[in-house]
C-alpha cells in the first residue's frame, strides 16, 4: 500500500520528447489526471534516478509511488490500470498482436531514422533519406484506408507515431524530406489524430521542435564522435521551449 | 496444415521462445523448419517486413517478433496451462520492462543470418582480449541486474514468474543453450554460482523444465552450428 503522500500519479518527462508526448496523450485519452514534472536531463532529478535506475531515462510514469518506465509499457498500463473507458488496445487477441508489433516497428525506426536525418550530411543523409522514406511508405501501406491504423478506434500505433509527426517539420528543413510528399496517405491521418484533444493539447510546435534540433545540431558540432547524439545526454539548456543557456 | 504452426530454425533462441510458450499451453502446433541459408516462400510471405523467424501461424494469421508471439499465445490459450504474464497491471509493466532489457543486452548482430550467432553481450564479436573482458565485465553486470529482478519478481519462487515459466523466464532462458556455447568458446562463466547464485540455479531448473527440456538445443550442436557459421 502507497503512503498517503505517494498517491496520484506523476510523469517524469521532458518537453519534445515524442516517447514522453504517448504517455500525456495515453493519460488524456484515459481522462486521468497526473502531475507533469519536468526533467533537467543535464541534471536529473533525484526521484528519476531512483524511479528509473537502470535506465535513468524519461518518461516515467509514478503511480501511488510504484515507477513504470519505456513508453510503450506505460501506454500498455495505462490502458490495462484503467480498462473501463477509451480502449487503446483491440479486444481480439489477434488485433492486439498486431497493434504490438507496428508500435515496435515504430519504435525501432522512427527514432533512429530520423535522428540522422537532421544529424547527418551529403551521401550519409541521402541514404537516411532512403530509409526515413521507406518506413514512411510502409506506415502508410499498413495504414490504408482506415481511420485509424487500428480501424476506427484511436490506439496503440497511433500513438506510438503521431508524436514523431511534430518533427517533419524539422526533416523538411535539415533534410529537405516531405513526409507529406513522400506519404500522402498519411496525411489525412495526421489530421484526424491532431483534431483529438489528447493529441493537439501533447504535440509541441513543429517550429519549437525545430528551434530544438538546431540546438542539438551546434551540440553535436561540438561532439565529435560517430555515435547519434541522444537529447538526453546533451539537453539541459532547453526548458519550455526557450533556449535558457548552451551546453558545452 | 495444422491450425498452428511455427516458421522457425532449431539454433534460433528467439524461436525457442515460440516454442516453451507454446509447449506451456499444450499447443499442437507444426514446426516448419527453415532449411539454413535460405528463406522460404512461406516466410517471406508471412513476415514481409522483416523476413525473420519465428512466425506462429494461426488458422493461417501470421504473428511476429518472440515476444509478441509469447503474449499472443498466452492471450489465445487463456484457457489452458498456466498464465504467461501475470494478471496486475504492474505486474505486467515490470515483466515487460525486464523482457525489453534482456533483448537490449543481448544483442544480435544484424549482418548475421536469421539463424543466429547471438553476439551474447558482445562476448563472441570481440575483437581482442581487452574487448573481450569489457564485454564480459558488461555481461556480468547485466546479469546482476537481473538477479536483483529475479528475487524481486519471483518472490521467493523457482522462477520469475513465480511457481512457474512466465514471460521474463522465457526471454531470458531462450538464450541459455547459446549462453553454455560462448561460457565454452571463452572458457568462463557467465551464469556464475559466485556472482548471480539465484540465476545460477534458475537456469539449470528452466532448462530442465518439461516444456523447455525437448526443444532446447543441445550445447554440441550448437557449438558445430558455430563453429560452421564463424567459419572455424
Amino acid at each position: 500500500m502507497a503512503e498517503g503522500e505517494n498517491k496520484g500519479l506523476v510523469l517524469l518527462d521532458f518537453w519534445v520528447s515524442p516517447f514522453g508526448q504517448r504517455c500525456r496523450i495515453a493519460l488524456a485519452e484515459k481522462g486521468v489526471e497526473y502531475e507533469y514534472r519536468e526533467e533537467n536531463l543535464r541534471d536529473k532529478s533525484p526521484l528519476l534516478l531512483k524511479s528509473n535506475p537502470v535506465h535513468k531515462k524519461i518518461p516515467v510514469l509514478i503511480h501511488d509511488g510504484k515507477p513504470v518506465c519505456e513508453s510503450l509499457i506505460i501506454v500498455q498500463y495505462i490502458d490495462e490500470a484503467w480498462p473501463d473507458r477509451a480502449p487503446l488496445l483491440p479486444a481480439d487477441s489477434y488485433a492486439r498482436a498486431q497493434a504490438r508489433f507496428w508500435a515496435d516497428l515504430v519504435d525501432k525506426k522512427m527514432y533512429e531514422s530520423g535522428t540522422k536525418l537532421w544529424k547527418l550530411k551529403g551521401e550519409a543523409q541521402e541514404e537516411a533519406k532512403k530509409e526515413f522514406i521507406e518506413i514512411l511508405k510502409l506506415l502508410e501501406g499498413e495504414l490504408g484506408d482506415k481511420k485509424y491504423f487500428g480501424g476506427d478506434t484511436f490506439g496503440l500505433v497511433d500513438i506510438a507515431l503521431v508524436p514523431f509527426t511534430a518533427w517533419f517539420y524539422s526533416y523538411e528543413a535539415c533534410a529537405n524530406l516531405s513526409a507529406e510528399k513522400e506519404a500522402p496517405k498519411l496525411v489525412p491521418w495526421v489530421k484526424r489524430c491532431r483534431e483529438r484533444e489528447s493529441v493537439s493539447k501533447s504535440l509541441p510546435d513543429p517550429l519549437k521542435v525545430y528551434e530544438f534540433v538546431c540546438f542539438l545540431k551546434k551540440l553535436c558540432s561540438w561532439h565529435v564522435n560517430g555515435h547519434l547524439c541522444r537529447p538526453e545526454y546533451i539537453v539541459g539548456g532547453f526548458r519550455h521551449g526557450r533556449l535558457t543557456s548552451f551546453v558545452g | 496444415m495444422a491450425a498452428a504452426a511455427l516458421i522457425g530454425g532449431w539454433p534460433s533462441p528467439f524461436v525457442l521462445r515460440a516454442r516453451v510458450a507454446l509447449n506451456l499451453k499444450g499447443v499442437e502446433y507444426e514446426f516448419l523448419q527453415e532449411k539454413y541459408g535460405e528463406k522460404s516462400e512461406l516466410l517471406l510471405r508471412s513476415n514481409p517486413v522483416y523476413k525473420k523467424v519465428p512466425v506462429l501461424l494461426h488458422h493461417d494469421k501470421p504473428v511476429c517478433e518472440s515476444m509478441i508471439i509469447v503474449e499472443y499465445v498466452d492471450a489465445a490459450w487463456a484457457k489452458s496451462g498456466q498464465a504467461i504474464l501475470p494478471a496486475d497491471p504492474y505486474e505486467r509493466a515490470l515483466h515487460r520492462f525486464w523482457a525489453v532489457y534482456i533483448d537490449d543486452k543481448v544483442r544480435m548482430p544484424p549482418s548475421i543470418s536469421d539463424l543466429l550467432v547471438p553476439s551474447m553481450f558482445g562476448i563472441a564479436k570481440a575483437q581482442t582480449e581487452e574487448a573481450k573482458a569489457e564485454s564480459v565485465e558488461q555481461a556480468w553486470a547485466a546479469l546482476k541486474l537481473l538477479e536483483e529482478a529475479f528475487e524481486k519478481l519471483s518472490k521467493g519462487k523457482a522462477f520469475f514468474g513465480g511457481g512457474t515459466i512466465g514471460y521474463v523466464d522465457i526471454a531470458l532462458g531462450a538464450y541459455l543453450g547459446w549462453a553454455k556455447v560462448i561460457e565454452q568458446m571463452a572458457g568462463l562463466k557467465l551464469f556464475d554460482e559466485e556472482k548471480t547464485p539465484l540465476l545460477a540455479v534458475w537456469a539449470e531448473r528452466f532448462c530442465a523444465h518439461e516444456a523447455v527440456k525437448e526443444v532446447m538445443p543441445e550445447t554440441e550442436k550448437l557449438m558445430e552450428f558455430a563453429k560452421m557459421r564463424l567459419g572455424k
